[in-house]
């Protein structure tokens, strides 16, 4: 994967998070903005915002545009699913760049996260280790999204379809499973004829009904309008 | 078929050359001063000295067109150094006028490459005056916000402009290399930013929540001697940078710089000038449209159009009237591509939804078929609406030269194309779920033809799309039907559109206890 640029551990007097706040139309911050990308990579950070804006920086200045560093922008937005993420750094990336071989697959990932095609997913995924896997945590990501949109989905999924989703199978799903049940309330039953089904934690996106207690609530900030009037 | 739907700006902004030539045959005298100019000036210097913002903004809005459109509809105002001697030299008066003079040339006329660097220079001459706090006089909103909005389009106008190298003589190239500091993208956001940041703004929007400071109660206006320009300059710029964050494809940006601004209340001084208030709706609606947040998009649309179609016949004698008329035409696009992607016709105001039918309402009928017509008519519709979008850097002399403006509009236009396609399934399952309470997951897959693995990506798909996550992480639902599965058997939750009886009646205590204040306020003779 080409150079692998050392962390520096220099004292800094201000925090990237902060360069951004207090200038973030400013050439000059580009270098600490490639460095945070590098670190957040190692230490299994995110940053959103830092992240445009040395897009964005880029934008200003293609000349200046280093592609692995988009590149692993790009792997860090897919791992923020199911936030919109990585379309909005496609939005400042120029056509042409997209061109390239490696933003081609990760666009590719990216469409079968969309439409949740995780078995093709996984597929694609296995065939280009050298681009996510140079992002640790890059799997746990994916998993946890993919939990997401089950939950979202499913009051009760069948063990088939988890498997499927999250790419553990046999004796890990078992592990992976029991950890749930400890961690997160999921159970466990037996379904009709075929394997196990698991009950996924209501929430008011797979039960609805959850709902409707507040949909017809005023927020405060409403109800102090009328304050002055009530005393 | 983008090019076909007035992407391009009209040929007469970008013919160089032509407002010269114009100006040359009608014998345009910069020197010359008509009394009438001599007696305006004159006038308002003097109405800005004493402050008297109505009488300013008369003479703003009104007699400054009326002149405009009598003397110089094909040539310029006379030039600042002619008019000067009537307004005691004023410094300040000076860079504004000469704002004026620039803004009336870009409308009317054609600015000549070298004038656009002018008007850069002005900008930034009068940008520097007001940040270091030498301006005390107070101006009229409208010319307020015409500044930040005048300044924010000759910035896209220029980037269009340099973005079209295929014709470009030497000479120009040659000025463009000179002047390269001429409305950089970051001298752009930087003074936008430093509005923001030198007004203290967004601390005064904050301490007025404490009911510690007044802006919107005065509409920024400052009744004890002070001056609003700074303030309200800093207001305006966080529209001001929400449209060049769109312009350059940065939503997400775009919507953190409005955050102050709480637009879910009304009042707000961003309506108080209709400009502000539509390009502060249009971009926040577009943005959220491309951010998948379907609801909020369709929310703020309808509320704006319902303004409009309400407040229209008002503005007909303002020099707005007809880019009000385009931004009300071009926000029924959008919003017809809202709802072509969430159907939730509920959420719009009933005038709004019976102009949408008759503009809109047969096109929207055959987006929902998802074949390559409907497509093109996504394709149209965003042509048709989308903002102006630029690439901000400045072109690489030493390569061949092309034209690279339309590139960032077709990088938006296929990036929200293929989230058109991504969502090309969802609208048959929509339909086959509203005729159910509950369906095995074999049968809606044979019923869409397709398999039962497919099916459920497709439902997986659809929860993913109707679920907008937020930049703090919060779920919200878009879905106008819901469901959830067990197993292998799709509960359909048919949504109930549930009334909002607390807003209502807030609504009305507020409007009940204005009426009884102003029956009090009301004397008996």
């Amino acid at each position: 994967m080409g150079r692998e640029r050392e962390v520096q551990k220099q004292p800094i007097s201000y925090t990237v998070e902060q360069l951004i706040s207090v200038n973030p139309y400013n050439p000059d911050i580009l270098p600490d903005l490639e460095n945070y990308v590098n670190e957040q990579v190692s230490s299994q950070t995110y940053s959103l915002d830092a992240n445009l804006c040395l897009l964005r920086l880029y934008q200003f200045e293609p000349e200046r545009m280093s592609i692995q560093i988009v590149a692993r922008i790009l792997v860090k937005a897919l791992m923020a699913m199911p936030a919109p993420d990585f379309s909005l750094c496609l939005f400042l990336i120029p056509e042409r760049v997209q061109m390239e071989e490696q933003f081609k697959t990760l666009i590719v990932l990216s469409h079968y996260l969309e439409t949740a095609r995780f078995r093709q997913f996984w597929d694609e995924a296995s065939k280009n280790r050298s681009i996510v896997e140079v992002v640790p945590g890059f799997e746990q990501a994916i998993q946890a999204y993919a939990i997401h949109v089950l939950s979202l989905t499913y009051q009760k999924v069948p063990r088939s379809v988890l498997a499927e989703a999250i790419n553990i199978e046999g004796l890990s799903l078992d592990k992976f499973l029991e950890h749930q049940i400890a961690n997160a309330g999921w159970v466990i039953e037996k379904g009709h004829g075929r394997g196990q089904l698991i009950t996924l934690p209501r929430n008011e996106f797979n039960q609805p009904e959850l709902k409707k207690s507040t949909a017809d609530s005023i927020p405060l900030e409403h109800v102090t309008r009328i304050f002055p009037i009530l005393s | 078929m983008a090019a076909s739907f007035d992407y391009e700006e009209p040929a007469s902004y970008e013919d160089v050359g032509v407002g010269q030539r114009q100006q040359a045959d009608l014998g345009y005298d910069p020197n010359f001063v008509p009394d009438s100019v001599k007696t305006f000036v004159g006038h308002l210097y003097r109405h800005i000295r004493e402050k008297n913002v109505y009488e300013i903004h008369q003479m703003y809005e009104g007699s400054f067109q009326k002149l405009s459109d009598r003397m110089f509809k094909e040539s310029p105002w006379p030039s600042v150094d002619a008019v000067a001697p009537y307004v005691d030299h004023d410094h300040v008066f000076c860079l504004l006028y000469r704002e004026m003079w620039f803004r009336h040339l870009y409308a009317r006329l054609s600015p000549t490459p070298k004038q656009r660097i002018d008007s850069w220079d002005n900008y930034c001459s009068l940008f520097q005056v007001v940040l270091h706090g030498v301006v005390n006089m107070q101006l009229p909103n409208q010319w307020l916000w015409d500044m930040v909005d005048e300044f924010v389009y000759q910035f896209q106008s220029f980037c269009q402009y340099r973005a079209k190298m295929k014709n470009k003589t030497e000479q120009e190239i040659e000025l463009l290399r000179q002047y390269d500091q001429a409305w950089n993208v970051y001298g752009v956001l930087n003074f936008l930013q430093a509005l923001v940041e030198k007004s203290t703004i967004i601390q005064i929007l904050e301490q007025e929540k404490e009911g510690l400071e007044q802006f919107t109660a005065t509409d920024g206006y400052d009744y004890n001697g002070g001056s609003n320009v700074l303030k309200v300059l800093g207001y305006f710029s966080m529209v001001g940078l929400l449209r060049v964050h769109c312009l350059l494809g940065d939503y997400h940006t775009g919507l953190k710089c409005l955050l102050p601004i709480d637009i879910s209340q009304s009042g707000g001084v961003y309506t108080s000038v209709i400009g502000s208030h539509i390009t502060t709706i249009y971009h926040y609606g577009f943005a959220n449209l491309m951010l998948r947040r379907y609801v909020e998009a369709i929310r703020e649309f309808s509320k704006i159009l319902i303004y409009i179609f309400k407040t229209k016949q008002y503005h007909q004698k303002s020099p707005q009237y007809e880019q009000i008329l385009k931004k009300n035409e071009q926000m029924y696009a959008l919003l017809a591509i809202c709802l072509s992607l969430c159907p939730q016709g509920k959420l719009v105001a009933e005038d709004v939804n019976t102009q949408l039918k008759e503009k809109y309402g047969e096109k929207m009928l055959r987006m929902q078929r998802y074949d390559d017509e409907a497509y093109a008519l996504y394709d149209e519709l965003f042509s048709y609406a989308c903002p102006k979008f630029i690439t901000p850097s400045a072109p690489v002399y030493e390569q061949p030269l092309v034209n690279y403006n339309q590139d960032a509009y077709r990088l938006q236009l296929k990036l929200f194309l293929y989230e058109v396609k991504q969502q090309q399934l969802l609208s048959g399952v929509r339909t086959f779920l509203k005729l159910y309470s509950t369906i095995p997951i074999g049968k809606l897959a044979t019923y869409m033809e397709v398999d039962e693995p497919t099916v459920r990506s497709i439902l997986l798909t659809y929860k993913h799309k109707t679920h907008a996550v937020d930049s703090d992480g919060k779920i919200a639902s878009n879905a106008d039907v819901d469901f959830y599965i067990d197993d292998d058997m799709i509960h359909v939750v048919e949504s109930k559109s549930t009334k909002r009886y607390g807003d209502y009646f807030m609504r009305h205590i507020l409007k009940l206890e204005e009426i009884i204040n102003e029956m009090d306020r009301v004397k008996m003779d």
